[in-house]
This record gives C-alpha cells, sequence and structure tokens, in this order.
C-alpha cells in the first residue's frame, strides 16, 4: 500500500514537472497524497542517513525558478493556480528561445540557450507561490529602517558614475565606467556572483549545488566560482567580527532533520552593490552585521525544502522569510572547474576597446584642430 | 609443539620487519578509520617548507623591490622536495631560466589563478580534506582552489575537459591514498621559480598518515613533453591543531587586479 502511494505520488510529481500544460491525469492523482501548492510533497519521508549518521543531503541539487523574490506589484493572492503557472513559464520559455536579432549584444552574449543554460532547458522544482518570501504575509520585503535608508542614500550618492568613453554609452557600462577595472561589475570580474553567497536563491543560470557531508561538517560546493562553503556542525563560536568575508561564516546545527545554518560576518560588500554592482542580487542594501539563518529539509528523494530569514535590525524594521526549493539535479553531475577570473578576457577587451576608443577621439579632435 | 609456534612466531616477525625496512618507516602507523573503514584523513592540513619558491634545492636569495621589502621578502634557503635535479628536456630548461628572469609578469600566483597541482599542496596556506566513501575533497584556502577526487568507480571518467586541478581518481592501497590525476591544462607552475610543466602533465600523489597529526606527501609527476623521465617529490604535510582551526576566505582576485589589468587603465586614473 505504501509502496503504491510513493510510486504515484512519483508519477505525480514527475508529471506536474515534465507536463508543459500541467494536466494530471485523474488516474494519477489521489487527493490524500497531492503535493502542497509550494511542491512539498504531502506524505512524510524517512530521510536516509550518511555514515556518520547526520540525515543526508548529499548530491547535486538546483534552485532554478521563475519565481521572483517579492509578490509582483498588483498581485495579493499568496499561489497562483497550476494553470496559471503554466502560462508564466511557458512565457518565461518563450522569451528564451525568441531568436535574437542578430549583430545585437544579446544575439552574441546573452543567449544562454545556446550553451544549454537557459532555465526552460533544466528541471526546477514544481512552486506555485507568487512570490518566494513568505513572510511577512504580504510577501514584500519590509520597509528600511531610518539608519538603513540614510546608510543607502550615502552610498548610492558616493557611487560614481563615471564618463563612458566615445561610443559607449552608460547603458553599456551598466552603471560603472571604464577607466579602470574598478568601474566594472563585480560578477563581471569574477570576484563573486549572485546564487553563491547565502542566502541562495536562483540566479540566471548555473544554479547548481553540491552538497558535501563528512563527519561533523556539510560543505555546500557551489560550481559558480567553485565557492565552498564549509559549515562545522560542533558548535564553535563565530570568529571575531574582524575577520568577516565575501560570503560570511557559517555555523551548522541539526535540528531533527532540518540543517539550520546561520550565518554572519559578512564583509557588507554585497549588500552594499558598491560601484561594482552585482547582477541579479534582489536583496541589496544590508548592513555586513546582518543574521541569515538557513533551513534545509529533504522532503523527498528528490527534493529540499530550503527556506531562508534575513534578520538585519540596522537596515529593516522586521526579519523577513522566503523559501526557494531545491531539485535533484539529473544527472548528477559532474560538476565543471568554474576557473572564471582565469578565463576573463571580458575585462582587457573592454578596457582596451575603452582606451582605444578614446585615442582615436583625441586623434580626430588633434586632425580636425590642423 | 612449542618450537614451531616459536617458528611461526619468528616467520610473522621478521615479516613485519620486512614491511618495515620495505616502507623505511619503521612500524607503520595505521590510522584511525571513518565509518566506512578508511584511514581517516579528514582536518585540516599544511606543508612546512620553502618548495612554493623552489622546489630544487637552493640558497636563500634578494627578493624583488629590496629598497622597500628587504629582508622580511627575501627567498629562505631550502633543501629541496625533489629527489635529485629535474630532468629537463633542452629546450624545457631554457623555458624555465625564462620563466623564472620574467616570473613578475608570468607567475600565475601574482595574477590569483589557481595554483594547480602539486603546487596547491605546499603553498604555505591550509588546506582541509573532506573525506566520504565517493569524494575525497580537498578545499584550499588561497584563490579557494578546490579539487575533487572521485573515489567510486562508476565517477572515474575520463577528464570531459582540461582544468587547472586536473581530474583525478582516487583509490585505496593499504595505508595509502593513492590519486591519479590527469586533465591538466599547461598554464600551472610547479612554484615561484618559474618550474612548469605541458598539459600532458600526468601526476601519481600518494598520501599516507604517519603519524595522528603528520602525512607522508609523495608525488610521481610524468611529463614526457617537458621532462627525460618521470620524477618524484615528497614532504611531510602537518595538521592544525589548534582548537577549532578554520579556513580564511582568501579570495585574491582583486589583490592581483592591478597586476594583470592596471596597464589598461585611463592614463591618470588610479
Amino acid at each position: 500500500m505504501a509502496r503504491r502511494f510513493l510510486v504515484s505520488l512519483g508519477v505525480l510529481a514527475a508529471l506536474i514537472a515534465v507536463s508543459p500544460l500541467g494536466i494530471v491525469p485523474a488516474a494519477a492523482q489521489a487527493p490524500a497524497a497531492a503535493a502542497k501548492p509550494n511542491g512539498t510533497p504531502a506524505r512524510a519521508y524517512v530521510v536516509p542517513k550518511t555514515p556518520d549518521g547526520q540525515p543526508d543531503l548529499s548530491g547535486f541539487w538546483t534552485n532554478s525558478t521563475y519565481i521572483p523574490l517579492q509578490r509582483p506589484n498588483g498581485v495579493t493572492k499568496e499561489f497562483y493556480t497550476p494553470e496559471e503557472m503554466d502560462k508564466l513559464e511557458q512565457a518565461a520559455k518563450a522569451r528564451e528561445d525568441e531568436q535574437t536579432v542578430p549583430g545585437t549584444q544579446q544575439d552574441v552574449h546573452y543567449d544562454d540557450g545556446q550553451f544549454g543554460l537557459a532555465r526552460s532547458q533544466g528541471k526546477f522544482a514544481r512552486n506555485l507561490r507568487t512570490g518566494l518570501i513568505v513572510d511577512p504575509p504580504d510577501g514584500r520585503i519590509p520597509p528600511q529602517t531610518e539608519e538603513g535608508k540614510k546608510r543607502n542614500a550615502a552610498i548610492a550618492a558616493a557611487r560614481k558614475v563615471g564618463t563612458p568613453p566615445p561610443g559607449f554609452t552608460l547603458r553599456d557600462l551598466t552603471g560603472g565606467d571604464l577607466d579602470s577595472h574598478r568601474g566594472i561589475k563585480i560578477d563581471t570580474r569574477c570576484i563573486m556572483m549572485a546564487a553563491v553567497p547565502p542566502p541562495l536563491m536562483s540566479p540566471g543560470y548555473l544554479p547548481n549545488y553540491q552538497i558535501i557531508q563528512s563527519p561533523g561538517y556539510v560543505t555546500i560546493l557551489v560550481e559558480r566560482l567553485h565557492d565552498a562553503r564549509i559549515i562545522p556542525l560542533d558548535g564553535r563560536p563565530f570568529p571575531s567580527e574582524n575577520v568577516r568575508s565575501w560570503v560570511g561564516v557559517s555555523r551548522g546545527r541539526w535540528e531533527g532533520n532540518t540543517l539550520v545554518v546561520e550565518t554572519r560576518n559578512s564583509n557588507g560588500r554585497v549588500q552594499a552593490a558598491e560601484r561594482g554592482l552585482m547582477a541579479g542580487q534582489p536583496i541589496s542594501g544590508g548592513s555586513p552585521d546582518m543574521t541569515i539563518t538557513e533551513r534545509f529539509t529533504r522532503v523527498s528523494p528528490d527534493r529540499i525544502d530550503y527556506r531562508f530569514t534575513v534578520d538585519d535590525p540596522k537596515t529593516w524594521t522586521k526579519p523577513f522569510t522566503a523559501e526557494v526549493p531545491f531539485e535533484r539535479m539529473d544527472p548528477q553531475g559532474p560538476f565543471f572547474e568554474h576557473a572564471c577570473h582565469e578565463g576573463n578576457y571580458s575585462i582587457s577587451i573592454m578596457l582596451n576597446n575603452a582606451r582605444l576608443a578614446e585615442r582615436k577621439a583625441a586623434e580626430a579632435i588633434k586632425k580636425g584642430s590642423n | 609443539m612449542r618450537n614451531r609456534y616459536a617458528r611461526v612466531m619468528m616467520a610473522t616477525a621478521s615479516l613485519g620487519l620486512a614491511v618495515a625496512t620495505v616502507s623505511g618507516q619503521g612500524p607503520a602507523y595505521r590510522a584511525p578509520r571513518t565509518t566506512d573503514g578508511k584511514p581517516n584523513l579528514n582536518g585540516i592540513w599544511q606543508a612546512i617548507n620553502t618548495a612554493h619558491w623552489d622546489i630544487e634545492a637552493h640558497s636563500a636569495a634578494p627578493g624583488v623591490l629590496n629598497e622597500q621589502l628587504g629582508a622580511a621578502y627575501s627567498i629562505p634557503g631550502g633543501h629541496g622536495v625533489v629527489e635529485g635535479e629535474l630532468p629537463y628536456r633542452p629546450e624545457a630548461l631554457a623555458k624555465k631560466t625564462e620563466n623564472f628572469t620574467n616570473r613578475l609578469k608570468l607567475d600565475p600566483e601574482i595574477k590569483c589563478y589557481l595554483p594547480g597541482v602539486p603546487r596547491a599542496m605546499y603553498m604555505p596556506y591550509p588546506f582541509q580534506i573532506m573525506q566520504n566513501p565517493k569524494h575525497v575533497m580537498m578545499f584550499h584556502e588561497f584563490a579557494g582552489a578546490v579539487r575533487t577526487i572521485y573515489m567510486d568507480k562508476a565517477d572515474q571518467i575520463e577528464a570531459p575537459a582540461d582544468s587547472w586541478m586536473g581530474w583525478s581518481h582516487g583509490r585505496w592501497d593499504g595505508e595509502t591514498l593513492v590519486i591519479d590525476t590527469k586533465g591538466y591544462l599547461d598554464t600551472t607552475w610547479f612554484d615561484r621559480a618559474g618550474n612548469h610543466h605541458s598539459d600532458v602533465l600526468h601526476t601519481v600523489e600518494r598520501i599516507t598518515p604517519r603519524s595522528a597529526d603528520t602525512l607522508l606527501y609523495e608525488v610521481t609527476v610524468d611529463d614526457p613533453k617537458v621532462f627525460t623521465r618521470p620524477w618524484k617529490m615528497s614532504m611531510p604535510l602537518y595538521r592544525r591543531v589548534e582548537r577549532n582551526p578554520e579556513l580564511v576566505e582568501y579570495r585574491c582576485i582583486e589583490f592581483a587586479e592591478d597586476a594583470v589589468y592596471g596597464h589598461l587603465r585611463k592614463p591618470g586614473t588610479k
């Protein structure tokens, strides 16, 4: 009996994941086993254990999703119907499949589909949420404190918008300048990228995570930037506040079958979205003293339910919590070495072209004045 | 009866002695086991030697920017970790000399590039070994370099692409972890002295616990494009035994960008 339940649940999940129309044949529907609207299976799952006795989270997982962090303006409900979600996913897929106009920047660089990196080309966990935030109930980031508003206004004012070289527009530079590498975005420089530091919200592509467990540790290896977040479970204290990093420092503990990870000691630069702006970071403006608490629970062979809470009293009037389900990747890896900085020709090309354009403009002026 | 017992005991003892003599280490150390019965290499480890400067024996020497940095950043001497001299082909030796002469421009370490293998293992920074039945992972502080050693035969495929840290297959040989690595790019060096390799580099590493807090690390390097024969290096690795040892993020790209892109900045710009 139990086995048939699990089989039909698997079929149900497979049909929802694969079918573009979300149609579930009546024969496979078992009302008692229907997944929750966010996709969490209703039936309790007995989590296998690792050799050293931890609930098993290991393997390759993806948190790819089309759902935005905040509930969109004009949307008041918490969940879409399956039909509405299908339409949204189809529209997104259609945008990704669109033939880009030849000769445009979009065509040359941003056609992720050419490389199999478009979201619609991969797996993602079924979720009918209108936005990832589950608390506050309105699905929006809480208002900023006075201190937060002041700090972020000062950061915005200090952000230098440089003069673009001849032939370039500010849009090309996405807010920075090309006087030196310092005006270029942090992710373009391969220093840090969305979806690498906690909280783990899905980036536009390469949303791939490997969870590795060993005695006393859980390690989250992000394929992007080959970033390894090593999380000790032995209850050791956080380091001095003088030891800070881009991804912060994490401490973990098991609460039953849920891994609870607390992260502090951020260097604050990702949140400040400073002059080297980082694309795709929807939680910006936070202070270096924010605490992020993540909760990982394996709820089926193919799914980890993941929730994170951002607590930053210096910036927001209250904490907020969001959930982003992780789906088991198929195939299970392997990961490729993301030697981003090593292969980064874009910085040299952009700077070189800027210097060339300046020299050409200077020559034109000289010729004109002769 | 007693004679036969004595003979058996003698035979066993001499066998043990023979084993100890062959390994050259005295009685072999038996490390504590992981839950799947393998020698436990989990922990944070670090080399203590000057191999990161020069893997061959070398005298102390001046460093660079002597007026500013003086003795603090000069080069300490070392007895070397290589057995004998590196057996370079003549043209490869010329390239090594060229590398050394132009090391400020060419050393990938200056650019915060991934250090490759075996250099990552003896850079003067800690690295953490994490071991489970499917993978032995090595997480290095410098540049956040990661090594994945595939232990499961099902995962031991040919390198799908070349990489800076190589593609590693691991197996156990008694007390020793044997790591066979290919699929290297030719872009890394062995040290700051310009010792180099090609893209056919093939390394076989042997990691053997020699006491509770030390490992014996041996590497056989095989690169017929660069060297006339395979050669070997070896050194101890030491466990970081302070309370709650932990790697500190060493994301060095920002520290290297002026070296890499500085020549392309707008004149008059910092």
